[in-house]
């Protein structure tokens, strides 16, 4: 049997990889342990979050499957930091855990070029340090041409609770024993990670009546850029504010040395972004309560997702955990908590198409990677996929940069910085997040999509109709100005009498009118999408282009390549930190040794001048 | 490679000659800013040309401008040679406006590293950039390491801290929504004073340097009066006085230094004005607006009356027009006066005759109030050593005000979380450090956050 892109895992980062080689038309296979498991989602049941839910935008524009599957199958959306300014809002939705998957595996059916197979990989087929294959756990032999590996948790993955572990994977899965081996005996480096979820609980034993409901938006909301809303906004489930409490934390201070992680059964490092509750109390010992959520995980199942409150306690201790939160005396636990070890590569030796520096057409993405989180997971997929693709296609791969997305945020780090803990990403990551907005990720990247050929010509219209409206609308605002004479009411009452005519464009500048109270002096009607896309645009206009010189000057770095067979022993005068690290990183540009932690700038003017001194031909 | 640099390319001190050199795309630009003369934009390429140096309305230096336009100049990009009459503080002064006004200050070996990567000098000359630059990055860290423990990296920490904190509040915020409680919301007005004590520790820091070259170059001090009423002598008393040492010292082409003395350890340069003395008659001889030229070059001004003259229109013109420190005199006060007092409204005057002991000291008192120098005796340096440190302090003080007017205007906190790091940036240009993920950091170590 032979495929020209196989992808080992059926997680976010396995559906979006598969999705993104097979759209191209190249022949795909996805193989994973179990088809129940496709796209599940084993922990949380959000999509999105803050820079999360821009990721899954990103997607979306990219030509992969998250966000539309998401807007099908969530209980509840919304809009977070919608008043903290235009680029940290981000989308969150509680997807069900039930439909989710349903609804990925439809969108996957549906893709000719590509085959779905139940089977555990155990091993890999590599020849001159090219990846050929992949061999299943009955020995049968898959060849390829690419490969994209997308394993999850699922690599030697150690269930921990208390002083006990099991080795499976999520669900009482199997996990893969020898497959991490194999990649080690490659000579790609093992890490090991460790992250963890927490309780679910029964809705019926909860006493709602003294929790804090939180409310989904009542503004219809979609991820995609090609569907219109799937759900009805007074239909949304809710969620539930639940705080521990005094009794909460000296019942974990008490039990510390049966935590899994404080009892040193753990060697896995775990996420600083997404503690468990007894790293909270032991790091934050004088915070009187700490904010914990009741969430709903499907409508198929009555389990409720205690979210704040991971932990690697004994169940006997959780019992009492969870029974000190007001509100939840008598819950009963349906599932325990569990902190869970797993095998990741280092992602130093992965360039940023995520092809591997040591196994040619070798491709990994997600939690392998050290990332954690859904959203990244599905992120990398698509780029991993695209690039498998582009490769078995003999085209150039689809590198994207800091200032385009969050993605390419994630990937830069992830291969410049590494990582010692799992990864996640946050708004304050991205240093151009100004231009990284949720509202524009089909303007930043759907053309790539188009080009690499997963955005259809429909799609790609309909982006150029509505760059046409947003110019349109700019044009509007600067050619209409507002005299006292015509100056309308709400008008007035948001900035005075005008004394002089301005131009809409110029009144939108200012931080006091909304452009709602504009658009009704232009013939033309515009979508809400199209209004805010121009009001952040004009509002901030002074902010973005001092954000866009800014790209200017990293781009100009971007464009000083290093060749990949430079030999940093020969650069003389770099300090050792330096020289080691970049060894260490091997940037393909300048801009991205820069960014490297150690290196600093009189290193920066050493390697640019050699560069200049024995590459001076090439220029 | 695009940027404009500026270094002053003599050794510094009161040499006949300072040259400041400035290369880069817009350096004509920048210097024609601040050059009063031909409009050095079109003055032919490799040519000299005469002029002021102006900071706004006043003139610096009268200098001569050497224009050379790229490829034909040393480093491939466009140059210019500004030849000033030496002294430091004039030299400073004018490297001081080119940083204001879009030069950078030239790493050492800069120029030379210019003209390599632009291909101006060949391989062997280019081993030698190695070194400099080798040289440079030691002598980064030699400076680095000298100011970890000084006074002024004490302060910029301090701030940078205070900064990290706030803005780690609020992108914890942005990046946690729903885990963080009402009470650990940050608020603007909690923003704004911190932002305006950064502020007013930063203009502090910017009037040191004043008093940092006032400790080092003492105050010019200028002594203007119709003749006769009684210049020399208030000179001289107060020379006798103090038994200080009177010189003769060329100091720059534009002022004669009649001599020194010392209060309160500070160095008062007493001078006349240069080319004027032999006609005795500031005001008369030269009219208003050149004499306030000469004069605004000194710190302080002080006005000799005589009380039994009528105080004339050009006299009060002088006066009121003066915009540096000024002290009014009226002299021969044991004649019957005829000054309207009222005109002098309030700029603070003595009274005495021919200088008495009293009104000597009077005048001592003063000046030492005026330009706080017992202050200045007593405090403890976090001066700003250099034009380099000073333009960054600026630079860093322009960023905090502009953040402060943000957020007057209420912009949304995502915006002035930008101002923040922009802030932090540029303090810690100051100081050499740079920004990195302490954000993170700080988010992590100081907020419980994390599903």
């Amino acid at each position: 049997m032979k495929y020209d892109v196989i992808v080992v895992g059926g997680g976010h980062a396995g559906c979006e990889a598969a999705n993104a080689a097979a759209k191209q038309g190249v022949k795909t296979l996805l193989v994973t342990s179990n088809m129940k498991n496709i796209a599940d989602m084993p922990c949380n049941p959000s999509i999105g979050g803050t820079a999360k839910g821009i990721v899954v935008r990103e997607i979306d524009a990219l030509g992969g499957l998250m966000g539309r599957v998401a807007d099908k199958s969530h209980l509840q959306i919304k809009m977070l930091n919608s008043g903290k300014g235009p680029a940290v809002k981000s989308l969150r939705a509680q997807g069900d855990k039930v439909i989710y998957p349903k609804n990925m595996l439809k969108e996957l059916n549906s893709i000719e070029s590509l085959d779905i197979m139940e089977a555990m990989i155990e091993d890999l087929i590599v020849e001159d340090n090219t990846i050929k294959g992949v061999i299943t756990d009955e020995g049968k032999e898959i060849m390829c041409e690419a490969l994209v590996l997308t394993t999850g948790t699922y690599l030697k993955s150690k269930i921990l609770v208390g002083e006990t572990h099991k080795f499976e994977g999520p669900h009482g899965e199997v996990s893969s024993k020898h497959l991490s081996d194999k990649l080690r005996d490659l000579g790609i480096e093992i890490q090991r990670l460790k992250t963890g979820t927490p309780q679910r609980i029964d809705p019926d034993t909860v006493d709602f009546s003294v929790l804090t409901p939180e409310y989904g938006d009542s503004t219809p909301w979609t991820f995609s850029f090609d569907i219109e809303p799937q759900y009805e906004i007074d239909k949304q489930r809710l969620c539930y504010l639940v705080y521990t409490n005094e009794e909460t934390h000296k019942i974990i201070r008490d039990n510390l040395s049966r935590s899994a992680m404080y009892g040193g059964y753990a060697e896995g490092i775990g996420p600083r972004y997404c503690p468990s509750i007894e790293d909270k109390v032991v790091r934050f010992a004088d915070k009187e309560r700490h904010q914990l959520f009741l969430e709903p995980e499907s409508d198929y199942y009555p389990d409720l997702y205690l979210q704040g409150f991971s932990t690697s306690m004994p169940i006997d201790v959780q019992e009492k955990m969870v029974h000190s939160l007001h509100g939840l005396e008598n819950a009963k636990i349906l599932k325990y908590a569990y902190a869970i070890e797993y095998d990741a590569i280092n992602p130093l030796q992965m360039y940023p198409s995520e092809e591997s520096k040591v196994i040619k057409n070798l491709y990994t993405a997600g939690q392998i990677n050290g990332t954690s989180g859904y959203e990244e997971a599905a992120g990398q997929g698509l780029i991993a996929g695209i690039n498998a693709g582009l490769r078995v296609r003999g085209k150039d791969p689809l590198i994207l940069k800091r200032n385009e997305s969050y993605i390419g945020v994630l990937l830069d780090d992830l291969t410049t910085k590494g990582t010692k803990e799992p990864y996640r990403l946050l708004t304050s990551r991205a240093e151009y997040r100004l231009i990284l907005r949720h509202d524009n990720a089909d303007l930043r990247l759907r053309d790539y999509g188009y080009q690499v050929g997963i955005i259809s010509q429909e799609q790609k219209d309909r982006l150029d109709l509505k760059r046409k409206h947003i110019n349109d609308l700019i044009e509007n605002l600067k050619n209409f100005r507002v005299t006292p004479k015509n100056q309308s009411e709400e008008l007035v009452e948001a900035i005075g009498e005008l004394n002089n005519g301005e131009s809409l464009y110029d009144l939108l500048k200012r931080p006091e009118v909304k452009i709602n109270d504009l658009v009704t002096y232009l013939e033309e009607e515009y979508s809400k999408e199209i209004q805010e896309i121009v009001e952040v645009q004009v509002k901030y206009e002074g902010y973005i282009n001092k954000t866009l010189k800014e790209v200017e000057r990293m781009l100009k770095l971007e464009d000083k390549k290093i060749p990949e067979d430079i030999d940093y022993d020969k650069v003389n005068n770099l300090a050792s930190e330096a020289r080691q690290k970049l060894k260490q990183v091997r940037p393909l540009t300048i801009a991205q040794a820069t960014r490297i932690s150690g290196v600093n700038p009189a290193d920066i003017s050493i390697l640019t001048v050699y560069l200049k001194k024995e590459y001076a031909n090439q220029d | 490679m695009n940027e404009n640099i500026c270094a002053i390319s003599t050794a510094l001190g009161v040499g006949a000659i300072s040259i400041i050199r400035a290369t880069g795309p817009d350096a004509i630009e920048i210097v024609n800013s601040i050059f009063k003369g031909k409009d050095l934009t079109k003055v032919d390429t490799h040519t000299i040309n005469y002029g002021f140096i102006m900071d706004k309305e006043e003139k610096v230096d009268e200098v001569l401008v050497s224009i050379m336009r790229a490829p034909r100049t040393f480093t491939k990009e466009d140059m210019v040679e500004i030849n000033s009459h030496g002294g430091i503080s004039t030299t400073n002064k004018i490297l001081e406006l080119l940083l204001e006004n879009g030069c950078r200050l030239a790493e050492p070996g800069e120029f030379t590293k210019k003209a390599f990567l632009n291909g101006r000098i060949d391989l062997v000359e280019a081993e030698g950039i190695n070194d400099l630059i080798v040289s440079q990055t030691d002598s980064q860290r030699k400076f680095a390491m000298n100011r970890l423990n000084g006074n002024l990296s004490r302060l910029i920490k301090e701030m940078r801290k205070e900064i990290m904190e706030l803005e780690g509040k609020l992108e914890v915020a942005f990046d946690y929504p729903d885990e963080i409680e009402d009470e650990e919301d940050i608020t603007y007005n909690e923003l704004k004073s911190t932002m305006i004590t950064i502020k007013d520790k930063l203009t502090k820091l910017v009037n040191s340097y004043k008093d940092a070259s006032i400790i080092k170059d003492g105050i010019n001090v200028s002594i203007v009066g119709k003749p006769n009423v009684g210049k020399s002598s208030i000179l001289n008393h107060l020379l006798d006085q103090d038994k200080a040492i009177v010189t003769d010292i060329a100091g720059t082409t534009r002022d004669i230094v009649e001599g020194t003395l010392s209060l309160n350890g500070i160095k008062l340069n007493l001078t006349d004005t240069a080319g004027i003395r032999e006609t005795d008659d500031l005001v008369e001889s030269i009219g208003v607006k050149k004499s306030l030229d000469i004069i605004n070059n000194s710190d302080l001004v002080i006005f000799v009356l005589n009380n039994s003259e009528v105080l004339t229109k050009e006299e009060l013109d002088l006066i009121n027009k003066t915009n540096v420190e000024k002290i009014v005199i009226i002299n021969k006060c044991d004649l019957e006066s005829k000054i309207d007092y009222s005109l002098l409204d309030d700029i603070p005057y003595i009274k005495g005759n021919t200088m008495d002991a009293n009104g000597l000291d009077e005048l001592k008192t003063r000046i030492i109030s005026m330009f706080n120098l017992e202050k200045i005796n007593s405090s403890d340096f976090n001066y700003i050593s250099n034009a380099r440190e000073l333009s960054l302090v600026k630079k860093a003080l322009d960023v905090v005000s502009e953040s402060i007017d943000n957020l007057n205007a209420t912009l949304p906190f995502e915006i002035v979380a930008d101002d923040l790091r922009v802030s932090y940036v540029a303090l810690g240009e100051i100081i050499g450090e740079t920004y990195n993920e302490d954000i993170l950091d700080e988010i992590f170590s100081k907020f419980c956050v994390g599903k």
